[in-house]
């Protein structure tokens, strides 16, 4: 697969060799091809069709639900009222859970983020003993199935007084293998080691020049990482599961499910819709997030790529 | 910061050690054989003294309850906690008990899973506190359901004697009469099909509560179980009985492969499409509440018999109240467990809906001739009550039920989607609860 | 120092319950006579237990299918994009990625409910188009089924993978292409795809555990299709009812660390020979 093309200009390097010549017609502004876009278009159709399915059903009544076509909208339009009756149902426990969603994106996310800097940022730039290591035991941890090692998670976590608080939720979403991954590859190819050698001789300390040097050259990294590490948190659903026993302290994942069950209790009310408008509540602050980061972060990747 | 690494390291290798003893809570000690009188006592002290309570139930009813105890007695807190419907709420019990942490006061457990506490004595024995003088306040099925080995376990909280539950609307509209035993029952099914090929009689992918309820209608007896010594045999007369008619309707398509809970199924029930259910008399609150487009439609009849004019039922769910043997607060708990199956709280769970599973109530003129307006105001608890008084003796679940249930579809189910029948199912299920059961340490006869 | 932080933690929530199960796995835990120390007992019966083999053998087959053509298409649609050939780049980019934000629960929920035959979507094609649909839900078509959950939740997530990989290919690379005068494919196939071959390397990796580790979609899917999606019906699964409804923890602990070695194994043997063909 060694080609001469490839040969010529290793790709690490490659930044660097590029040359600012604007050709109007191919590389950067190539031919637009209908061709391709009704192709990949069958690949978007089949991305949306679910959540169009979603949002038609979220503006139908619990027996509009069960009567009418599921892509289409039913004789009542009562979106407004289902949001009103998923906000407002058990005494607003919606608004408790998405709070409780909230506050573990914030500390999980966040931490897993900064965690996966640290260590990706050290991988990528430090030599250590055992550095190889690191990232097979990772991997090699990351294989073992999470659902069973749940018991034994519980069973330490217990001892330590921490299920049924939120830190049993928080402290496993620190850790983001892939995060980890991202950040190594990322720091590796965006911070010339040059720039840290002469911080050094300069006399600054590691962490001033973490900080100062390396974490605004990461930040495009960084937004990715927080993206993939937020959708993680937000969508946790086994390890709350099996940690939290107290409803108050819910994820919206588990409340949902908790709504869905209670169809299925004797003495209980089936409320698919509020399940339904529920779910699309879930995802409407991570699709929120995603168009508000996509900015940062497709400028984030532009500037990788246009730099010099 | 060092010091504080190592306390909690050698907490935890200390809570491994005492975890890998534990699975079910072995090291639970059975309460003590302390005077009924006397513990009754320490119940009354406990209540003026105050305290809190946790108590794990998805029963709804238990919000009122818990509010009007706490409100007859200003120092109690109840902290009532919505763990989890069956299963979920089960293994976070058995999780909480291996730990021996965060395991709650009073917990709310189905009757076919109560065993499986009450001989690992998870559980505390209640005749502690008197429970074995409550004797005759229960209907036989439930009470049958919470002694084990001589020992109160629990006391119950609702019951679920059978009955058919059937679309007026629909059975009107095809001329179809109420069948009274299970020939008439698959003839309407048959009649039903062929004038309406969308619409089922009833549904049913394999549940192996109704499987075993209906085994327990028709007077077999699967398991028998003395202690540790455990008998599982699928082959008796009334199990024969069942799973020949029920293979019938399978075999001629006549029931909708719709899983019960599912929002096809409500949407089955309220359309029509699913005419009938033969199921526990709760289902009556669950009607009501999440089936409401289709009142006026739904009907009450006894459930159909094996042999015209006999009047056998037998119990399908039903849940009660136990104290688990780690509670710190079990005098307390006793009170609470008391007033919401005995006291004052049944009241408030039979106005939310709840079928009750005391005598006094199922007796009481006002229960049994009130009517329903869903039902197009039949008066519904008399049939169910009666049921109840009906149900069949001497039926036991096994000491692994939880288990056993939880293989049924991959066993018995198979009989819904492929060519194997009830019966090879039914053997292949006995099996697998045999090598489960010897597993686990019991003996197991076939 | 700097991986310190990180590694605190993942020992804590990755290590410790490793070597917990370790130390479980030699014992035996029973309702009546409690623990007894068995040695590898749990590993001989693992090794002869149909259950854990045909819930293997059904990832595997799920895996071998699965992944490629999930992969595939996330590859074409990242180099669709890339290629700037498109109408609407930025709304296919961010329209495709857009299933990743929905969580499993609520994604086989929504696709259970369409699948439905008689109430569901596929009922509502076999009602307006007149034809017969096979039940998604049978137990020969159930695989597939997950198959197109994960699938749609997981293009777009892999997509962006491999876009955010083709977007740091330095355009010298392509310029000189165009003076070669090669045309589309060439440049694809001899510059961007080695390119990215350390994205397409990792994606393959935390796939072959994805699949491997396959649970939320048919636990969620198993109330809907109970007799289709057995207890055992993935290893993960399996070792989860194990522990849960069985209270087996011994031998579910075992089950989860063959199952681990076989995963690491085979991801192992993936990263050698994308490294290989790197070099």
């Amino acid at each position: 697969m060694t080609t001469a093309l490839t040969a010529t200009a290793p790709s690490s390097r490659g930044p660097r060799l590029r040359t600012r010549t604007v050709n109007k017609h191919s590389v950067d502004r190539p031919r637009r091809s209908p061709l391709l876009t009704v192709l990949t278009a069958v690949v978007l159709v089949y991305s949306l069709v679910p959540l169009v399915w979603l949002l038609v059903n979220s503006t139908k009544t619990q027996g509009d639900l069960f009567s009418s076509f599921g892509l289409w909208f039913g004789d009542s339009f009562a979106l407004w009222d289902n949001v009103v009756a998923t906000l407002t149902y058990d005494d607003g426990v919606f608004v408790r859970w998405l709070g409780n969603t909230v506050l573990y994106v914030v500390l999980g996310a966040g931490g897993a983020t900064f965690l996966a800097i640290l260590g990706g940022y050290a991988l990528a730039k430090f030599d250590f003993p055992g550095k190889r290591g690191v990232f097979a035991v990772v991997i090699g941890a990351v294989a073992v199935p999470g659902t069973a090692l749940a018991v034994p998670t519980f069973l330490m976590f217990s001892q330590m007084g921490l299920t049924n608080t939120p830190w049993a939720v928080i402290i496993p979403s620190l850790i983001s293998p892939f995060g980890l991954y991202l950040m190594w590859t990322f720091a590796a190819e965006a911070i010339p080691t040059e720039l840290l050698e002469a911080a050094r001789i300069d006399g600054a300390g590691e962490f001033r020049t973490f900080f100062r040097v390396s974490l605004p050259l990461l930040a495009p990294g960084i937004v990715t990482v927080l993206l993939f590490t937020m959708v993680a948190t937000w969508n946790n659903y086994f390890l709350p599961l099996i940690m939290l026993r107290d409803s108050d302290w819910y994820p919206l994942t588990l409340g949902l499910n908790a709504w869905n069950a209670q169809a299925a209790t004797a003495g209980g009310e089936a409320i698919f819709h509020l399940v339904i408008t529920g779910s699309l509540l879930t995802i409407l602050p991570l699709v929120a997030a995603f168009l508000v980061l996509q900015r940062y972060w497709q400028s984030g990747l532009a500037a990788g790529s246009v730099k010099e | 910061m060092t010091a504080r690494t190592t306390t909690r390291t050698t907490r935890w290798l200390r809570g491994t050690a005492v975890a890998g003893v534990l699975a079910l809570g072995l090291t639970a000690c059975a309460s003590g054989e302390t005077d009924s009188g006397e513990a009754t006592q320490d119940a009354d002290s406990a209540l003026e003294e105050g305290g809190e309570i946790t108590v794990w139930a998805w029963d709804p009813t238990l919000e009122s309850v818990a509010a009007d105890f706490e409100a007859e007695h200003p120092n109690v807190t109840v902290n009532l906690e919505n763990v989890g419907t069956g299963n979920d709420q089960y293994t976070a019990l058995q999780n909480a008990i291996a730990a021996g942490d965060g395991v709650p006061d009073v917990a709310q457990i189905e009757f076919y899973a109560l065993p499986q506490f009450a001989l690992s004595e998870a559980l505390a024995d209640l005749t502690a506190y008197g429970a074995d003088e409550l004797d005759g306040t229960f209907t036989p099925g439930p009470w049958g359901a919470v002694q084990q080995e001589g020992g109160v376990y629990a006391l119950p909280t609702d019951s679920g004697p059978m009955a058919l539950f059937y679309n007026k609307r629909v059975f009107d509209e095809h001329g179809i009469e109420v069948p009274t035993t299970w020939e008439e029952y698959v003839e309407a099914a048959r009649t039903l099909h062929e004038a309406d090929p969308d619409a089922y009689l009833t549904n049913d992918v394999g549940d192996a509560g109704f499987t075993t309820s209906m085994i327990w209608q028709a007077g077999g007896r699967p398991y028998q179980v003395e202690g540790t010594d455990v008998t599982i045999d699928f082959t008796d007369e009334g199990t024969q009985q069942f799973t020949s008619t029920w293979q019938s309707m399978l075999d001629e398509e006549l029931v909708a492969p719709v899983g019960s809970w599912s929002d096809e199924w409500y949407q089955g029930l309220s359309d029509g499409s699913i005419a009938s259910l033969v199921i526990g008399a709760w289902m009556r609150g669950n009607l009501e509440s999440s089936v409401p487009d289709a009142s006026g439609d739904w009907a009450v009849a006894p459930m159909p018999q094996w042999e015209s004019g006999e009047e056998v039922t037998s119990e399908n769910g039903g849940s009660s109240l136990a104290i688990p043997a780690a509670s710190e607060n079990a005098d307390l708990a006793w009170a609470f467990l008391e007033y919401a199956t005995v006291g004052d709280g049944i009241a408030t769970r039979v106005d939310e809906g709840a079928f009750p599973a005391t005598v006094a109530e199922l007796e009481d003129p006002a229960f049994r001739e009130q009517e329903f307006e869903y039902f197009g105001g039949q008066q519904v608890n008399e049939v169910l009550a009666d049921s109840s008084a009906n149900v069949a003796e001497g039926w036991q679940y096994l000491p692994f039920q939880v288990y056993a249930n939880s293989i049924f579809n991959d066993t018995v189910g198979q009989a819904y989607v492929s060519d194997t029948t009830l019966t090879d199912g039914l053997t292949t299920w006995q099996e697998q609860s045999t090598t489960y059961g010897n597993d686990q340490g019991f003996t197991v006869n076939q | 120092m700097f991986v310190g932080p990180f590694m605190l933690v993942f020992a804590l929530v990755f290590l410790a319950p490793i070597v917990y199960s370790l130390y479980l796995s030699v014992f035996r835990t029973q309702m009546v006579g409690g623990t007894t120390f068995v040695g590898l007992d749990n590993y001989a019966r693992a090794m002869q237990d149909p259950q854990f083999w045909e819930g293997l053998a059904r990832v595997s087959l799920f895996l071998v299918v699965q992944v490629p053509i999930m992969l595939g298409i996330a590859l074409l649609v990242a180099l669709a994009i890339d290629s700037g050939r498109l109408y609407g780049k930025s709304f296919f980019r961010i329209s495709i990625f857009m299933p990743y934000a929905v969580p499993a629960v609520v994604a086989s929920l929504m696709w259970g409910f369409m699948y439905g035959t008689r109430f569901g979507l596929v009922g509502n094609l076999n009602d307006a188009l007149g034809v017969s649909l096979p039940d998604p839900l049978s137990p020969d078509l159930v695989l597939a089924s997950i198959g197109n959950i994960v699938t749609w939740e997981f293009v777009g997530y892999n997509m962006l993978i491999f876009y955010a990989a083709l977007r740091v290919v330095p355009h010298s690379l392509y310029e000189a292409a165009e003076i070669d005068g090669a045309t589309q494919w060439q440049v694809v196939r001899s510059i961007k795809i080695p390119a990215i071959r350390g994205a397409l390397v990792i994606a393959t990796i935390f796939s072959i555990i994805g699949s491997f580790q396959l649970f939320n979609e048919p636990s969620i899917l198993q109330s809907l299709a109970p007799n289709a999606i057995t207890t055992s019906y993935t290893p993960n699964l399996y070792a989860y009812s194990l522990s849960f409804s069985g209270q087996q923890y011994n031998y579910s602990a075992t089950v989860a660390i063959i199952m681990g070695l076989i995963t690491m194994v085979i991801a192992y043997v993936v990263q050698l020979r994308g490294m290989r063909k790197e070099a």
